[in-house]
């Protein structure tokens, strides 16, 4: 065993030199191709639409296909840009640092850290409670605790890059910054009102074994494989949703007409955000699905807040997750987080349709 | 050797577990593989990313699927 890593470790050295370059002119040569292709894109789509199928300029066909033509192509490639950078971020943190970093932090700032750190280690639903356990156990608070749970499904790579291509860095950074709100102040006001008692009792009497654990060393090249292997992951799960969700954005897009959305999701009606967050809280779709619709809609009038509380609403609440706590969470818990939740996305909601 | 494989289920903890069988069968290495997919008793080993390798009672890996060359080398240290 140590003369083996002894081995590798020689062979790192002879061949650091010039993999490391090479690497960097690689890198360096996808990412300007990227750049060159996605810049092409939009006269792309129209000459494929209009030159390549006999399709008229100004039909709603048309009006649709192109749509559907640059979108595609423009919203995976984003994907693959930011699933990719993310994944190598990702690559620096685990769900065992992040508690070790959390546990015994004071209140507000371990919801704001919790809340940050939710976005970056890797985590996926399904072990939503071990997750939990393991961070309850290990001292960090409740309401700690949940500002994590709640960031990690809300503000996503897949949602932020979708967003940003579709409608902009602005929209983005609104989502962002509202989703990381909404993950402090539901995880603090759980911490606030003293819910521990709610917690199913075997949760606290479980015995967490400490387990010797191999620390894991990674070099830049492990760090891009890691993002390679999220790229594939995560991009092989949603292209289908994108395709699906950007079809039917391009049929919004181009048969719906103009204004329709404005009585039903515009912000004239009062009703319209509880209205959006009702039928979102119980949908379950993933953010790749939900935020072409979302652009379709928005381009008819629908109002940025209605729409910001429906995407949300959809991604950060869901009734297979609601499932997956039960199994840690008495009723009245589960019910708190929600009401609580939707209570943040209402006020996000309302607010966007204020000011915008 | 013990070695258990942690999660409730899901497609990646499944991939996981078959790796696992593929490397026992190709290094006729003796061991006792166990799918462990009761969430109590996965919180009690301490880990929380599923899936989970554990062999012999130490974590070696947590939260993804293990590349076929390390489950090697776990198995024939």
């Amino acid at each position: 065993m140590k003369l083996r890593s002894r081995i590798e470790a020689l062979a790192g050295e002879n061949t650091s030199n010039i993999p490391v370059f090479l690497s960097f002119l690689l890198g360096a040569t996808a990412i300007y191709t990227w750049w060159v292709v996605y810049g092409f894109l939009p006269e792309l789509s129209s000459w494929a639409t209009y030159n390549l199928l006999p399709i008229e300029k100004g039909s709603h066909l048309g009006a649709s296909l192109e749509f559907f033509l640059y979108d595609t192509p423009k919203v995976l490639m984003l994907l693959f840009l930011v699933v990719f950078g993310v994944g190598i971020i990702r690559s620096f943190f685990t769900p065992e640092k992040t508690r070790a970093f959390l546990s015994g932090k004071s209140e507000f700032a371990g919801n704001i850290m919790a809340a940050l750190l939710g976005i970056i280690t890797p985590f996926c639903s399904c072990s939503a409670v071990p997750l939990f356990i393991g961070f309850v156990t290990a001292g960090v608070p409740l309401g700690v605790t949940f500002s994590f749970l709640i960031a990690a499904p809300m503000v996503n790579e897949v949602a932020l890059g979708l967003l940003y291509g579709l409608l902009g860095w602005k929209v983005a950074a609104i989502y962002l910054g509202t989703g990381l709100f909404i993950a402090i102040f539901a995880g603090w006001i759980i911490g606030r009102l003293k819910l521990e008692h709610h917690i199913e009792d075997w949760v606290i009497q479980t015995n967490v074994a400490a387990l010797s654990m191999e620390e894991e060393k990674l070099t830049w090249n492990d760090r891009i494989i890691y993002g390679w292997d999220a790229v594939k992951e995560i991009i092989g799960r949603v292209w289908i949703y994108v395709i699906i969700g950007i079809a039917v954005g391009a049929g919004i897009h181009g048969f719906v007409p103009e204004g329709v959305m404005a009585s039903v999701m515009g912000k004239g009606s009062w009703w319209s955000v509880p209205f959006s967050i009702t039928i979102g809280v119980p949908m379950y779709s993933n953010a790749a699905g939900i935020i072409p619709v979302v652009e379709a809609l928005l381009g008819k009038g629908a109002a940025l807040g209605t729409v910001l509380a429906f995407m949300m609403s959809v991604i950060a609440l869901s009734l297979p997750e609601m499932v997956i706590l039960r199994k840690v969470l008495k009723p009245k818990l589960i019910a708190v987080f929600i009401t609580v939740v939707a209570t943040g996305i209402l006020f996000v909601g309302y607010l966007f349709n204020m000011i915008i | 050797m013990e070695i258990k494989v942690l999660g409730p289920g899901c497609a990646k903890c499944n991939k996981t577990e078959k790796l696992i069988q593929e490397v026992i069968k190709e290094t006729g290495v003796e061991a006792n593989v166990e799918k462990v997919t009761d969430m109590m008793v996965i919180a009690s080993y301490g880990v929380f990313g599923t899936p989970s390798v554990i062999i012999d009672n130490e974590v070696k890996c947590t939260g993804k699927i293990p590349k076929k060359n390390d489950i090697t080398a776990w198995v024939s240290k």
